[in-house]
């Protein structure tokens, strides 16, 4: 559709209509990049024009917050310990969470209805009521300042929304494709990986990311469970708390950065979930 | 060869009884519609003969082999979907080619059977697309060809043209009996749609509240339904009912005219006519039109006959204004009647 024919059309309303669309468009970016903006602007400063005001519009390309932060003692560790947990937790989440999705929407069994609310109910209880005991727990079991540990407990988080995500997804494949695949040969098996696998893929691959993100993000089960292995966000808020601003900046900007980059890697699985053509 | 056998088949949902003893036979090659009303259970039996439902009791054999605990890809049927179910990750060739790949034929075998199952159904033009590119019917095409390629015993199509235009529809009739013949395949089909039924059928088993009521060829079905749900469902405008009262042995009272009709003592029948085989004559039914209807061929008149809906189909030169009382004879030898107790035929 062009310009053209829709000033042809009706002129005031679709220019109307379109003047609005745009300022929604242009308020919703604003919305997201400007606080992105800032945190990058202040970054790249050098710790006197953080504190000062009014801000630079441009960066100054101080890197010295950020190779500060590079050299700081147990800075990579951590960040390599945020990842691992993190992809540990998305492993986890999809392999237990989109099977349990699959037999939601495919199966008739007795208390189903109370297993998905049960599923929601598991988000009910605040993780600092569990900390404590879960802490006792894994310290008796050894599970404690490990990687796997944290990442159970990520997991326990992910879970509720990767099977919801997966149910969905597979209540939107249709059951015939599944049964032409029977009649056409296939196992209940290969039926799923040839057939619902390759459509529900990108969905998938979104809810993964989105258990990735919880883990990456979640901060209060890392600083109670780990000490020696903390993820960036634990050990940012043990180091952070007495740090001056710029380098409060810093380490922000450390966290959102690689959340960032993942998520734009992978954006046209999650347009695909939305439902907008990817092609 | 593939003759299906099914016997004492019954199917409960729960509580709800949607089969109830079906036995069937259905021999080599034969082409047999299922045809019943929505919600009689047409599907169910297809899905149970495909082995994608379980019947609660009896049996199914095809060729001589009990089928009913293998799983469907050991069943040597294919099935063609309603909604066609072609894969959209796939193209329609390796859509039509899945269930070769599944048997793991070579790549050339594979070429060459999807080649040909898709230039019988005139859509080797199409075999790079997805099915998101496709029209309805292209997608129909694709689902037949994908189960033709697979060259099964038995065929089960489930409504497959219900989503088509009804000139489509009348196309793909002609094209799909004459494929399904040349295959050699016997062939269950699904539909609600009588007229598809009697033009594609070798025999058609018309279904009931999950029963099989009659299964017979297309013109006996017709011609001699036999019991009441037959007769009222098959034809369109369908079958006329009066009651009639006994008076002498073999003459029947109904409306006011005496007919030869069965022996024996039965209080009381049902006499039935087809609209088609009434004629304007000076005896016969005192009939009130009500509405008369143009349909070009013919001329449909929706009448009253003692107080009883009655529907006649005359010639379309006839006029005939509403309000104006006809007298119309019934054709002898096509007079059928039914006991209103068992609703089944009485010759
Ligand atoms: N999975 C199921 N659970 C419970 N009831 C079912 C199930 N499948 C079918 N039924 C019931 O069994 C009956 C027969 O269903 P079926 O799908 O065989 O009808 P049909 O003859 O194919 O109808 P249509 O022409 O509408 O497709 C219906 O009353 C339906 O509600
Ligand atoms: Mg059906």
């Amino acid at each position: 559709m062009t310009d053209a024919t829709a000033s042809d059309v009706a002129p005031d309303t679709r220019a109307t209509g379109r003047t609005l669309y745009i300022a929604s468009v242009v308020f919703l970016c604003a919305w997201v990049i400007v606080p992105i903006y800032f945190l990058l602007i202040n970054t790249l400063s050098s710790p006197e024009t953080v504190n000062s005001f009014p801000k630079p519009f441009w960066p100054e390309f101080d890197l010295g917050s950020l190779t500060f932060f590079a050299g700081f003692a147990g800075m990579l560790t951590a960040l390599k310990n945020s990842v691992i947990v993190a992809a540990m937790t998305m492993v986890m989440s999809i392999v237990i969470g989109a099977p349990a999705g699959y037999a939601l929407s495919r199966f008739e069994f007795p208390g189903k209805g109370l297993f998905r609310l049960l599923i929601l109910l598991t988000r009910a209880f605040p993780l600092p009521l569990l900390a404590l005991p879960l802490a006792v727990m894994f310290i008796q079991t050894g599970l404690d300042d490990t990687a796997f540990g944290l990442a159970l407990v990520h997991t326990t988080l992910a879970i509720p929304f990767a099977v919801l995500i997966t149910f969905s997804l597979f209540s939107g494949i249709p059951m015939e494709l599944e049964e032409a695949a029977w009649t056409l040969g296939c196992t209940r098996l290969t039926a799923f990986t040839k057939v619902v696998l390759p459509l529900i893929l990108p969905g998938i691959t979104a809810s993964a990311i989105f258990a990735f993100v919880i883990s990456w993000n979640e901060v209060f089960a890392a600083a109670v469970l780990t000490i020696e292995n903390r993820t960036l966000t634990a050990f940012l808020l043990q180091n952070l708390d007495t740090s001056p601003l710029h380098l409060k900046f810093a380490g922000g900007f450390i966290l959102v950065v690689p959340a960032l980059i993942f998520i734009f890697a992978v954006r046209k699985y999650l347009f695909a979930m939305w439902g907008i053509a990817n092609r | 060869m593939a003759r299906i056998e099914i016997k004492n088949v019954a199917k409960t949902f729960g509580a709800y009884q949607a089969l109830h003893d079906i036995n069937l036979t259905i021999e080599d090659q034969e082409f047999m519609v299922l045809l019943g009303a929505s919600g009689c259970g047409k599907s169910t039996l297809l899905r149970i003969i495909a082995g994608l439902e379980t019947a609660t009791t009896g049996e199914v054999w095809i060729g001589g082999r009990r089928i009913d605990n293998l799983s469907p890809k050991d069943r040597g049927i294919s099935m063609v979907f309603q909604n066609y179910a072609v894969f959209p990750h796939l193209s329609v060739f390796e859509n039509i080619g899945f269930g070769l790949r599944m048997q793991k034929l070579p790549n050339d075998e594979v070429t060459r059977r999807v080649e040909r199952t898709a230039g019988l159904m005139h859509i080797e033009q199409l075999l790079k697309r997805y099915s998101g590119e496709l029209s309805g019917g292209q997608r129909q095409r694709v689902a037949v060809a994908r189960a033709l390629a697979m060259e099964p015993d038995v065929i089960l199509m489930d409504e497959p043209l219900s989503n088509l235009d009804a000139l489509l529809r009348m196309e793909m009739r002609a094209e799909l009996k004459g494929v399904l013949a040349e295959s050699k395949t016997t062939a269950i089909y699904v539909t609600h749609d009588q007229v598809e039924a009697m033009s594609m059928a070798d025999r058609i088993s018309v279904m009931h509240q999950g029963e099989i009521v009659q299964a017979a060829s297309p013109i006996e079905v017709y011609r001699n339904p036999s019991a009441e749900f037959v007769a009222g469902f098959i034809g369109n405008p369908p079958m006329n009912f009066l009651p009639a009262k006994p008076a002498d042995s073999g003459k029947w009272a109904v409306a006011g005219q005496m007919m030869d009709g069965p022996g024996g003592g039965s209080a009381s029948l049902k006499f039935a006519i087809r609209p088609e085989d009434l004629r304007l004559a000076d005896t016969g039914f005192k009939a009130v039109a009500k509405v008369v209807e143009p349909l070009g061929a013919h001329l449909l008149v929706t009448c009253e006959v003692d107080g009883q809906l009655f529907r006649a189909v005359l010639d379309s030169d006839l006029k005939v204004k509403p309000g104006e009382v006809l007298t119309l004879t019934p054709q002898p030898d096509r007079v059928r009647w039914f006991d209103p107790q068992t609703t089944l035929a009485v010759a």
